[in-house]
């Protein structure tokens, strides 16, 4: 039977690492993510999970210690945030361009400068590129149970892809809520043991990983991070689905809340799509056609899921928490992406919010609202507003 | 030609060869040489893990390999954590590691890679108790960019960063003691070899194989390319560095100094005799040449007394 615990983020991916056997971890502690491997430490220690704890000097170190493991066919996991992703960044794309399964826990958390401990999703956007997988969890329970999809969608054959699961900074990773835990049976059911068939070091068959790639070959082994990624899209919803039939949860790539018949349509990611569901139910008792949608995957990028959901609302007033200087948020450059070439697509303004742990309040989301009612009466709209500036200070 | 397997065990160099003609090193290499003996002795049972560096071009392009051996080819400053990573997964796997039957992972870096920008992996590898071995092949410069300086480099060499030009802008700085260190931490097993003395060399891999926790060589390796040397006097070369005591030949073992000079009982030569071969020294000023001579010695007669109170 599967039990209920009373848990902060951070212990419930410590717990999805524990039910997912591992057979090396190695990780640098950084807040807001330190209590991950501090948890898993405690399972090693008291022999709930077999694995090797490598207690590296850097994120760096973690990371190559990872992508050291991984090449050598075992399972492998680890965690950080913000920095010390950031100080991954060179060797996120070997792991990615070496087709490593490896999974990564994120507390999303702001970069510096200013130092800044607490939420925004800068780090991980920032990773955008590098071919790993990217998921979001609103909460908890969708922390735990997206990082065991995450083993299951890197290591599947079609995909082998190293992939991370973000969740908000203090507002899950330090936050307790109630989060059932799988069976360990069912788990091992869904998950099985990682055998790779692909490259993996072993002296009884001498091969050599990640030469060097001349222009005539480089091209190619870039295609097939490109393939893997399309594949992934398949593969995510092939697990979503077995997921939900072992365990009884329902994960999309896209999530829609009351978007029948709305004119507007609010688009956000990670714990926002809960204060942002409310908002929009506050606005539906006034009679106000509005819908809420919650990115769950990012990368791959659903352009399919992104083309449905346009099609029910006349404006998409993105809400993000992270910036590309000069263009806007990610998600918008994403979305504009993925409906240039549409003969009918909405309009879609994007707002920049919640940076670097500010908190994001209905009288935020009132403000974003107006302007995105301004794009619905055909009024002259920014395209990117930053919401909640406190002005007197700038 | 076939070795009969009588005469094959008496050979203090072992006849087997798991790194493969064809390879891409510059003539007289220095660090090609190096890998054949560690290929030699440990032969396909060996997991190695090379940065970017000359080895990276030597080891060959995709789809090439010149190894006989898994090779992991990874970036500049991770070897130690690589290795380490690599180390672990077999753990966990229940291979055996090291030993004559075992797997004997290995990280295989130059001095820049090893001395400065890898120092931080290389020093939390150590510091771990990995059970592996790290050999930093030293060249003395960054070699594979075209010849600049690392820290490894030695006081008085042209680089192609420290050109010499009007105000004498050469390496002013002696070279990097690694090796001290790497004994700092307290690892069981650290030594120096030399491409000039093999059989040395290869007891020196062979004790790292048997002994449990991490282990280090600095492996004296020429570069005719970067040193401006004829590419017949590699081995020359290296045998002088010991002659002279610029690079004198050694083991620390749990704690212990041993002093391992061919001939122990002679003088250290003249540094000139090692200076003189290369065109990498000619801008030194007789000054230089005395500031390196000083060097040497004093770091020799401090070598010598510490195996003398640590032996």
């Amino acid at each position: 039977m599967p039990i209920r615990k009373v848990m902060k983020a951070n212990e419930a991916a410590a717990w999805a690492a524990k039910l997912a056997k591992p057979k090396v971890v190695a990780a640098f502690p950084i807040t807001p993510s330190t209590l991950v491997p501090e948890k898993i430490s405690e399972f090693v220690a008291d022999g709930e999970l077999d694995a090797e704890f490598v207690k590296v000097e850097s994120e760096h170190s973690a990371i190559s210690a990872c992508v050291g493991a991984s090449a050598a066919g075992v399972r492998t996991f680890t965690a950080t945030a913000s920095q010390g992703l950031a100080l991954m960044h060179e060797i996120l794309f070997i792991a990615a361009g070496m087709r490593l399964p490896i999974v990564m826990a994120i507390g999303n958390r702001a970069l510096s400068a200013p130092i800044n401990i607490w939420n925004d999703w800068q780090d991980t956007i920032s990773e955008r590129d590098t071919g790993w997988l990217q998921f979001y969890a609103e909460n908890n329970q969708e922390a735990l149970d997206l990082i065991l999809m995450a083993f299951k969608v890197a290591e599947d054959e079609r995909v082998l892809l190293p992939a991370m699961v973000g969740f908000d900074a203090f507002i899950l990773t330090h936050t307790v809520e109630p989060v059932e835990i799988p069976d360990q049976e069912l788990v091992d059911e869904f998950l099985g043991e990682y055998e790779p068939k692909h490259a993996y070091l072993d002296p009884a068959r001498p091969i050599t990983q990640g030469a060097l790639g001349f222009p005539a070959h480089y091209m190619e082994a870039r295609y097939t991070v490109w393939e893997a990624n399309e594949n992934a899209k398949k593969v995510i919803d092939e697990v979503f689905a077995e997921f939900e039939k072992k365990f009884g949860r329902k994960y999309q790539k896209i999530e829609e809340y009351r978007t029948d018949d709305a004119d507007i349509i609010f688009v956000t990611m990670g714990s926002l799509a809960g204060t942002v569901k409310e908002y929009v139910d506050k606005l539906r008792e006034e009679g106000i056609k509005v819908g809420a949608a919650k990115v769950t995957v990012y990368r791959p990028f659903p352009t399919e899921e992104v083309r449905e959901l346009a099609k029910k609302a006349k404006v998409l007033a993105l809400l993000e928490k992270n910036i590309t200087f000069s263009v806007g948020g990610a998600l918008f450059q994403d979305f504009s992406r993925a409906l240039i070439n549409e003969s009918e697509k909405p309009k879609i303004v994007d707002f920049i919010l919640g940076l670097g742990g500010r908190d994001v309040t209905f009288k935020d989301l009132d403000e974003a609202f107006a302007i995105a009612k301004n794009a619905l009466a055909g009024e002259e709209f920014d395209e990117v507003n930053w919401i909640g500036l406190r002005k007197e200070i700038l | 030609m076939q070795i009969p397997e009588n005469v094959k065990k008496r050979l203090s160099i072992p006849a087997d060869e798991h790194f493969y003609a064809g390879h891409t090193a510059c003539q007289g290499c220095g660090a090609a040489l190096g890998l054949r003996y560690v290929l030699k002795t440990y032969g396909r049972k060996t997991i190695f893990t090379i940065p970017a560096c000359c080895s990276t071009i030597i080891a060959g392009p995709w789809p090439y390999s010149t190894l006989d051996a898994p090779l992991f080819h990874t970036a500049f400053e991770t070897t130690g954590a690589v290795m380490g990573g690599i180390e672990a997964a077999l753990k966990a796997k229940g291979y055996k590691v090291k030993g004559e039957d075992g797997v004997m992972v290995v990280g295989w870096a130059g001095d820049g890679g090893t001395a400065d920008i890898g120092l931080q992996a290389l020093s939390g590898f150590l510091e771990r108790g990995h059970d592996a071995l790290y050999i930093m092949y030293d060249n003395e410069a960054y070699m594979n960019t075209g010849i600049q300086r690392s820290s490894s480099t030695p006081y008085g060499a042209w680089t192609t960063n420290t050109p010499g030009g009007k105000k004498h802008f050469l390496e002013k700085r002696h070279k990097k003691k690694v090796i001290d260190i790497v004994i700092a931490h307290e690892i069981p097993y650290a030594a120096t070899a030399s491409v000039a003395y093999p059989e040395d060399f290869i007891r020196k891999l062979k004790k790292a194989r048997e002994i449990k926790g991490p282990s280090f060589i600095q492996l004296f390796a020429p570069c005719p390319t970067g040193w401006r040397a004829p590419t017949d006097k590699s081995i020359e070369l290296a045998r002088l560095a010991v002659q002279t005591a610029y690079f004198p030949l050694f083991e620390y073992e749990n704690g212990k100094y041993k002093i391992n000079m061919p001939s122990p009982k002679k003088e250290p030569k003249p540094i000139e005799e090692f200076l003189k071969l290369q065109g990498r020294f000619k801008y030194m000023t007789q000054e230089d040449i005395e500031s390196l001579q000083n060097w040497v010695l004093r770091e020799w007669e401090k070598l010598k007394k510490l195996a003398e109170v640590f032996g």
